[in-house]
């Protein structure tokens, strides 16, 4: 499964727990009017850390914090991309 | 400009005749009010001389309500029990009857009204009204804040206006300072800044709970905020919002949860313009020292040093002794807040590395989600009456939007036939009816065995 559709797919597990209906997942969506709030999206960073084994939030001291489900998305990928480069040059 | 704060005791010793208090204001989502109509008006009814003497409850809904009120209460009542929005109506007639209330002050719609059939009720109205003067004989009032105690039911903390304003300086004034907060007034930290904004020369915007971040920022903007405070949780949120840059404060304040390097980075480089402070306080100690060197933790220089405000540590907790401590506990079975020496142990546990303390979390295990305290053994008492669960340990888990999260591992009964999933679902289900959502553990881990201390302790690990 792609990061995007791990993302998704944990996003609507958690709006499930809680009962609530998501928005059209679109990258422009703002992700604290996403219905989930800052519990709900630290709840989502902590699941992820799970499932990908990526915390693109706590990795350096220069924290970025997402403003767009896009950027949210984004974060992710690239820290993916530097794990995946780290692997390599270490392997 | 800098000018000394006049101390006052009580505030309704400030000058409602000053110059400037017809043009500055408090301001609601929906309301507002000037300061001059809040010291010379009121908003229950013009019934003040009913509660003079009286030992006070304040359970309003409405935030600008509750401000106006304790303008009003203060030098009045003998003591002012102020409830934030969130306490339980459960809670209430315990507090009622361990504060000796006599009176409470509430909504019109309130279900205490009705109720507590015995005390003396006043309704606060939505708007202040003109008072004529009445003359009551000045007390001073003793303010009761709430924080939480470890079975769920609020702990009572005394505190005067002379404690609560002894950290009050002279800085962060002239006629353009508005100050705004993520807090509630109704706690520590937020009654800080309300007690900022009436003893210094500027207005004051006050948070909604319904509202977004983004509404709220807008807001903050519309109102020209220079000097905004919050917990890094309330910063973490506000800089996920596409309104962050509606404000361009000059003074950045954060206290209320361990600060981290990441968060004051992150704020340097989005507002550049501004001086960003942390603050160490708690209800119980008051405002122990800020940090304007721009690095988390403090320095080591702190500890030890004479002065207002002395701090030693000592089993590696911070302690603080200082004029703007609390001075006891309220209510039945309280504890102690001083040591024998007037120290406050704060119970926030550090680590020395080279000339700089670094704190690390609560030595009972206290987990702070978003400014929240959650105690681990409220959780652990629901999670261990589920049929399937023999043990369990709750613990927080580091997290970068909220500083921390509830974490539960799990030891399952021997015999449990139920799938994984499902029992999991199943306890979540039993913790998402009787828990407030902060405190739902947001992951359960089954383990086959937990830590337990020689001292027959859980052993506890917090991350």
């Amino acid at each position: 499964m792609s990061i995007r559709s791990t993302i998704i797919s944990e996003m609507q597990l958690l709006a499930a727990d809680e009962d609530k209906s998501l928005p059209s997942l679109t990258d422009e969506l703002v992700l604290l009017e996403s219905g989930l709030d800052s519990l709900a999206i630290a709840i989502l960073v902590a699941r992820l850390e799970e499932t990908l084994n990526l915390d693109p939030f706590t990795e350096s001291d220069e924290v970025y914090y997402p403003v767009t489900l896009g950027d949210f998305i984004k974060a992710y990928e690239e820290a993916d991309k530097s794990h995946q480069l780290d692997s390599r040059s270490s392997g | 400009m800098k000018r000394p704060i006049s101390h006052i005791s009580s505030i309704r010793d400030l000058r409602a005749d000053s110059p400037d208090c017809a043009s500055r204001f408090l301001w609601s989502a929906k309301n507002s009010v000037s300061l001059k109509d809040a010291l010379l008006g009121t908003s229950l009814g013009g019934r003040i001389s009913e509660l003079a003497g009286q030992s006070v409850l304040l359970a309003v809904h409405d935030q600008l309500a509750a401000a106006v009120a304790i303008m009003e209460l203060d030098g009045v009542a003998r003591r002012l029990i102020i409830c934030p929005p969130d306490v339980s109506p459960d809670h209430i007639p315990t507090l009622i009857d361990q504060a000796n209330v006599g009176a409470i002050v509430c909504d019109k719609d309130s279900p205490y009204i009705s109720e507590q059939s015995t005390l003396l009720r006043v309704p606060v109205g939505p708007v202040v009204e003109t008072a004529k003067p009445v003359d009551i004989d000045p007390v001073t009032t003793e303010w009761i804040l709430l924080t939480s105690g470890t079975s769920g039911a609020p702990k009572m903390v005394a505190h005067s206006v002379a404690s609560l304003t002894a950290a009050i300086k002279g800085s962060h004034q002239g006629a353009d300072v508005v100050w705004g907060t993520f807090y509630d007034i109704r706690r520590y930290g937020g009654l800080q800044i309300f007690l900022r904004a009436l003893l210094g020369t500027g207005s004051l915007v006050l948070s909604n709970a319904g509202e977004t971040p983004a509404d709220h920022l807008l807001r903050l903007g519309v109102h020209n905020v220079t000097h905004l405070t919050g917990t890094p949780s309330h910063w973490r949120r506000a800089l996920m919002s596409p309104a962050a840059g509606a404000i361009a404060p000059r003074y950045i304040r954060l206290s209320g949860e361990i600060v981290d390097q990441g968060i004051l980075n992150t704020l340097r480089a989005v507002y550049p313009h501004a001086a960003i402070g942390h603050a160490f306080a708690s209800t119980e100690a008051g405002v122990a020292f800020e940090v304007n060197d721009g690095l988390e933790g403090f320095p080591a220089s702190f500890v030890g040093r004479h002065g207002e405000v002395e701090i030693k540590i000592e089993d590696n907790s911070l302690r603080i002794r200082s004029p703007r401590t609390a001075s006891h506990f309220v209510g039945n079975d309280s504890a102690t807040l001083m040591d024998s020496e007037g120290f406050v142990d704060t119970g926030d546990m550090v680590e020395r590395r080279d000339n700089r303390y670094y704190f690390q979390g609560r030595r009972s295990g206290i987990i702070n989600v978003g400014g929240l305290k959650v105690h681990p053994e409220e959780i652990e008492a629901l999670l261990n009456r589920h049929p399937a669960v023999q043990m369990s340990c709750v613990r927080s888990r580091w997290n970068p939007i909220t500083g921390s999260l509830v974490v539960a591992d799990v030891v399952v009964r021997q015999g449990t036939d139920q799938r994984v999933s499902e029992l999991k679902m199943d306890i979540l289900k039993t913790c998402r009816e009787t828990l407030p959502r902060h405190k739902v553990p947001a992951m359960l881990n089954f383990v086959p065995a937990l830590n337990i201390s020689s001292a027959g302790k859980m052993a506890r690990r917090n991350a």
